[in-house]
């Protein structure tokens, strides 16, 4: 049984994802046996008047979409390069302050000043990202390193830019996409989670980008001898990664309708990094799954969402979540990895001696 | 048990998921003795010698050492260690950052106190002792490869190992380092180790070894005193069958050289590391590079190929001005490349068996045309196939591989392109002697049947004599002569190689 169930896991694909997806159905039952009500979903009304789905999974959801997002563009990065960008929050802050002096330039948030504002926040996020990817494809340096720079001086950019320590905003457009779209009774940054993932799936439908990166992140230098140009790839996870972190932004400031340089996706670049790690994927790069880095983000969401519902204090919610992601990691970690194989073998390999033994008699 | 024996292993069983590595295999190591491992690659030599350096456990059978009451039990490499059983593999293991001194002694310290200046007397000592050309206080990187080695060597030695394991030690030096390596095997010989040779060089066999052990499919076909296994019947033990196999290569190798269309035609062609060079191929020709390791070679087809920056010349394909900037441009003007170093170069090694076949035909198909997986299924089934890779499945991770398989799959890769032109650089390095013969045939097959223009090259000059109708013979980076018809002998290219009058 045990042999069959890891064949089929390697024929399937679904063997890397084995640790997240474990992770989260013990995660899932621990808050089965802990409150069952944790599962509730009740219909309610909101500030605004919409009704809503609230509950926790609803709000583990919702509050992870941000994660989500970067954790995708993270694992194009991590693929390529073999490496980490930590400057997503501070990138992040950047487009988001854009995104907010374009809209504070209207009296009214409208339609046509949101489209503007998008596209700018979006440009100019990957215009930054690519200046890491430069640094890193075209110069060489490490990605950690290249990334400290905005990482570092990211936020007071950001400053600059609104000139003000937190810009409000106001008005339907920002409350539907922010909150809630009047008559769907789900948060909007869900779609944007759900939006990014069918256009990263269509990239990877319509082109190579899998194949090459995967391939570039494994062995560059073989990867140049058969025709594919390792820069545009590490290139493009950049600008990928670019378009993720502007989603991000724009979530987190319609979320909380106003902008803080300071806080807008803070300390979201370890989590990112951890989602990624937590899905199975090889921070040195090559084979990826964006489910797993997707999943990842989500574990490290309800962790926070269960540890704050058995009423943790704050500042003690960080070292409870230390303790589960460690139990996590090392449950991936490539020695247990491989001590669970050589266990499911030996049955395996006594289960074909008994089995040859019968043939015999 | 002999009494002269430094080890013994009796019976021993090694299974791995699906197949049967090591089916009852015995050794027996004397003292004093070089005693040559042979078999092609997945016969269980690599698993052999990974039992016995605790790398795998063995899941049946016995091992004794001399010294050691009963049987011995190995379950680390560590532990392989400290029975006397010392390994230097064909990738040096030492840091090349640190001193030759610092190496000798590197994780042998006891206590807190490591006195590096004793050590640097007693460096000076072994190196001396040895023959091996080298300072204590040298950094490691700055020898040559196989003074890197003989450190290794010397690092064993040192550490009073019985039984020392020499895997592949020879496949990335030349002639004269092979020599002066081969009197320091003697040398320890004489002083009573235990030296376990592993290598695909027949002649290496017979220069230096006192016995054979040869294995075939994981099994022992049998141990052999070296006066009394001529060549060729080691050959055919290795294969398991006789040598018609060798007689079909010289039928097919009617080499063909008449002057039919020019395929690729380059004038002074060069790179960055490569000087300026003339040369062309005819459609169906095979032709070779030869000259000693570092004598441009490699660094020649590279440049046509756009591997290294070209740094200048003028390309023509089948009579068109091409332009050859970068690998992409070398294979949409039809051209492929089997690199020399196929760990550094060729295999994407994570990535699987189907998308390493793949690689380079999606590739020039483009970044917007992916084929369906049904196709990549097809393509990598049928080249699984027709060059008979042995894989657990499409989806196996090409580094698991054995090498001669692994070059298959790269071979498989340019061949799916259909090339006008295939660069074949040292395809047989490291492999066994039937993947290449059939390497060998499948070359000359291509050359007659599908009129593709070849270049191989390969250390071996045997090789390329039997395959090649025209020899570019280098040296000094620069092309020294061409060698065509009657001229294609051993020792007119050794001439040519050494500088002789054409």
């Amino acid at each position: 049984m045990a042999a069959k169930k890891s064949s089929f896991l390697k024929k399937s694909g679904l063997g890397q994802l084995l640790i997240p997806i474990t992770a989260l159905v013990i995660l899932l039952l621990f808050n089965l046996i802990r409150d069952p009500s944790f599962f509730s979903i009740k219909v309610a009304v909101n500030n605004s008047g919409n009704s809503v789905l609230s509950g926790n999974l609803i709000t583990i959801i919702d509050n992870a979409s941000a994660l989500a997002v970067i954790a995708m563009g993270m694992t194009l990065v991590t693929a390529a390069c073999g490496g980490q960008d930590i400057s997503v929050g501070a990138v992040g802050a950047i487009a988001g302050s854009f995104f907010v002096k374009i809209l504070k330039s209207w009296e009214t948030v409208t339609a046509g000043s949101m489209i503007l504002a998008i596209v700018v926040c979006i440009l100019t996020a990957v215009a930054f990202m690519m200046f890491n990817g430069t640094l890193v494809a075209v110069f060489k340096i490490q990605p950690m390193i290249a990334t400290l720079i905005l990482f570092s001086c990211g936020r007071s950019i950001a400053y600059w830019i609104t000139g003000s320590a937190t810009p409000q905003l106001s008005g339907p457009i920002i409350q539907a996409m922010g909150m809630t779209i009047p008559g769907i009774p789900i948060p909007t940054p869900i779609f944007a989670v759900i939006l990014v993932g069918i256009v990263l799936a269509l990239i990877f439908r319509l082109t190579n980008l899998r194949l090459y990166t995967q391939s570039v992140g494994v062995n560059q230098g073989a990867a140049r001898l058969n025709g594919i140009n390792p820069t545009a790839i590490k290139l493009l996870s950049f600008v990928l990664l670019g378009m993720c972190v502007a989603v991000a932004a724009m979530i987190g400031v319609c979320r909380m309708a106003q902008l803080s340089h300071k806080t807008l996706l803070v300390d979201i670049e370890m989590d990112a990094i951890l989602a990624v790690a937590i899905g199975g994927n090889n921070l040195g790069g090559g084979r990826f799954r964006i489910a797993g880095s997707i999943m990842g983000a989500y574990i490290i969401q309800m962790l926070t969402t269960t540890l704050y519902a058995m009423n943790v204090a704050t500042v003690n919610v960080k070292a409870y979540k230390a303790i589960v992601i460690i139990i996590i990691v090392v449950a991936g970690s490539p020695v247990i990895k491989n001590w669970i194989t050589s266990m499911t073998n030996k049955i395996r390999a006594g289960k074909m001696n008994t089995s040859a033994a019968k043939g015999v008699e | 048990m002999q009494n002269d024996a430094v080890l013994t292993m009796r019976g021993i069983d090694k299974q791995f998921p699906g197949t049967k590595a090591l089916n009852k295999v015995d050794f027996t190591l004397r003292k004093g003795e070089i005693h040559a491992l042979m078999g092609e690659n997945g016969a269980g030599k690599s698993t052999l010698i990974k039992v016995l350096t605790g790398v795998h456990e063995k899941d049946g059978g016995s091992i004794w050492v001399e010294g050691v009451e009963g049987e011995a039990h190995i379950h680390s490499p560590q532990e392989a260690q400290n029975l006397g059983i010392a390994t230097v593999y064909q990738e040096i293991t030492l840091c090349p950052n640190l001193t030759v001194a610092e190496n000798m002694f590197i994780g042998r310290t006891e206590g807190q106190m490591v006195h590096w200046k004793d050590f640097e007397k007693r460096t000076t000592e072994i190196l001396n002792n040895l023959g091996i050309p080298a300072r204590a206080k040298q950094e490691l990187s700055s020898c040559s490869l196989a003074v890197q080695q003989m450190v290794a060597i010397a690092r064993a030695v040192d550490m009073n190992c019985k039984v020392l394991i020499l895997d592949e030690p020879t496949s990335s030096l030349d002639d004269k380092e092979v020599e002066m390596l081969f009197s320091l095997m003697r040398d320890l010989k004489s002083r009573g180790v235990g030296i376990i040779f592993v290598t695909h060089f027949l002649e290496q066999v017979y220069e230096v070894s006192d016995r054979i052990t040869v294995l075939r499919n994981g099994e022992l076909v049998g141990e052999y005193a070296i006066e009394d296994l001529p060549q060729v019947e080691l050959v055919a033990k290795m294969m398991g069958k006789d040598l018609n196999d060798l007689a079909d290569l010289e039928q097919i190798g009617e080499k063909r050289s008449a002057a039919t269309e020019v395929v690729y035609e380059a004038e002074q062609i060069s790179s960055s590391e490569s000087k300026p060079f003339d040369f062309k191929i005819h459609k169906g020709e095979v032709n070779g590079f030869t000259g000693l390791l570092g004598s441009g070679r490699s660094e020649s087809v590279r440049a046509i190929f756009g591997a290294d920056r070209v740094t200048g010349g003028k390309v023509k394909m089948k009579g068109k001005d091409t332009k050859i900037s970068k690998p992409h441009d070398a294979m949409k003007a039809g051209i492929g490349y089997l690199p020399e170093d196929r760990k550094r170069d060729g295999i994407i090694a994570d990535l699987s068996v189907r998308e390493n076949i793949i690689l380079a035909l999606q590739v020039m198909k483009g970044f917007f045309h992916p084929m369906t997986k049904a196709q990549m299924e097809a393509f990598a089934d049928e080249y699984i196939k027709t060059l008979n890779i042995k894989t657990a499945s499409q989806d196996t991770p090409v580094g698991s591989l054995s090498g001669g398989n692994q070059q298959k799959v790269i071979l498989a890769r340019w061949l799916l392109t259909h090339p006008d032109y295939l660069i074949l650089d040292e395809p047989t390095r490291g492999i066994d002697v039937g993947t290449k013969l059939e390497i060998q045939k499948l070359v000359l097959k291509l050359a007659t049947e599908e009129n593709m223009s070849i270049t191989f090259i390969s250390s071996e000059i045997e090789e390329m004599l039997r395959t090649c109708s025209r020899l570019i013979v280098m040296r000094d980076r620069n092309i020294v002569g061409e060698l065509t018809g009657d001229q294609l002998t051993q020792a007119q290219v050794m001439k040519t190689i050494a500088g002789g009058e054409q």
